[in-house]
């Protein structure tokens, strides 16, 4: 595992990289700018919140996005082609038996266009080391204590997937519409990091 | 090279325990241990390949494999799920019932 990933480093040696390539002639400055706003613009944790409401509000829609979660996506607006390659998108839900948490134990995989930029904590080797290893622990540091009978299953995005978990819908919500609902997603509970 | 779509969704499978020189995302708390098929995620050119800068690096299938805590750790009751490129597993024998 890489160490800390300390933003003021990695944004150093992000620049001098920059430079490099541009130098070498590898890509252009312009090219570099297109790509970040492509992919920056827009992402944001209310993204993950409208799909986690429209799911909650949408029966249909949310089995299409749990069946295939990059063609249920366009039905708001949304996609995963952000980056360079389209990635695959996983939605887990949440039950009443299972609750869902996501971690990238090689670096820092995240689905960006959803979640918006990744928590620090994410990142952290202590995160990605023991949310593996013993979750129930690290979430009930979170604040989030699971009853016993709920098991647990931890997503390691190792390769080209990246996952977002679909919280369970709160009790007495029933009068929201799906605005409403979405105020109340956060990005931790997308993670699994919070209950919702 | 194996072949396309080599594991069925609860196949069980070993990770390669090897330890290749170079780039990989094999995580190294999961090889040498067995897990299960959960789904295949459709076929993706091979980390591996991409870090060395290969022109056309090999495309495999990629699987999502469910592990029991106790399998990885010893203890635990939860599961991990690690998305496993073909290459990194092979067959394992099924549980005895």
């Amino acid at each position: 595992m890489s160490g800390e990933h300390a933003s003021s480093t990695v944004a150093v040696r992000v620049r001098r990289l920059e430079e490099r390539l541009v130098a070498a002639g590898v890509v252009g400055d312009d090219q570099l700018d297109a790509i970040l706003t492509k992919l920056l613009n827009g992402a944001s944790p209310v993204n993950g919140a409208r799909v986690t409401a429209r799911a909650w509000t949408d029966p249909g829609f949310k089995e299409r996005l749990l069946a295939d979660a990059n063609t249920a996506l366009p039905e708001l607006g949304l996609s995963m082609t952000g980056g360079i390659q389209e990635q695959r998108l996983k939605v887990v839900e949440n039950t009443t038996e299972v609750h869902n948490v996501l971690v990238c134990t090689l670096c820092s995989c995240y689905p960006i266009g959803l979640l918006g930029p990744s928590p620090s904590w994410y990142k952290s080797e202590a995160y990605r080391s023991r949310v593996v290893r013993d979750p129930r622990s690290v979430l009930a540091e979170f604040g989030l204590e699971l009853p016993d009978d709920v098991t647990v299953t931890v997503w390691d995005s190792s390769a080209e997937s990246r996952y977002m978990v679909l919280p369970r819908r709160p009790d007495g919500t029933d009068g929201l519409g799906e605005e409403e609902l979405a105020r109340l997603v956060t990005r931790e509970g997308l993670i699994g990091t919070a209950a919702v | 090279m194996p072949e396309p779509a080599a594991f069925a969704a609860g196949q069980r499978v070993r990770v390669r325990a090897a330890d290749p020189d170079g780039h990989t995302r094999a995580p190294r708390y999961v090889r040498g241990h067995t897990g299960r098929v959960v789904e295949s995620q459709g076929r993706w050119p091979l980390a591996d390949d991409r870090a060395t800068g290969a022109a056309e690096p090999r495309v495999e299938t990629v699987y999502t494999v469910a592990f029991p805590a106790r399998e990885l750790w010893g203890e635990g009751t939860h599961e991990v799920t690690v998305d496993l490129w073909e290459s990194y597993l092979e067959q394992a024998a099924e549980e005895r019932a």
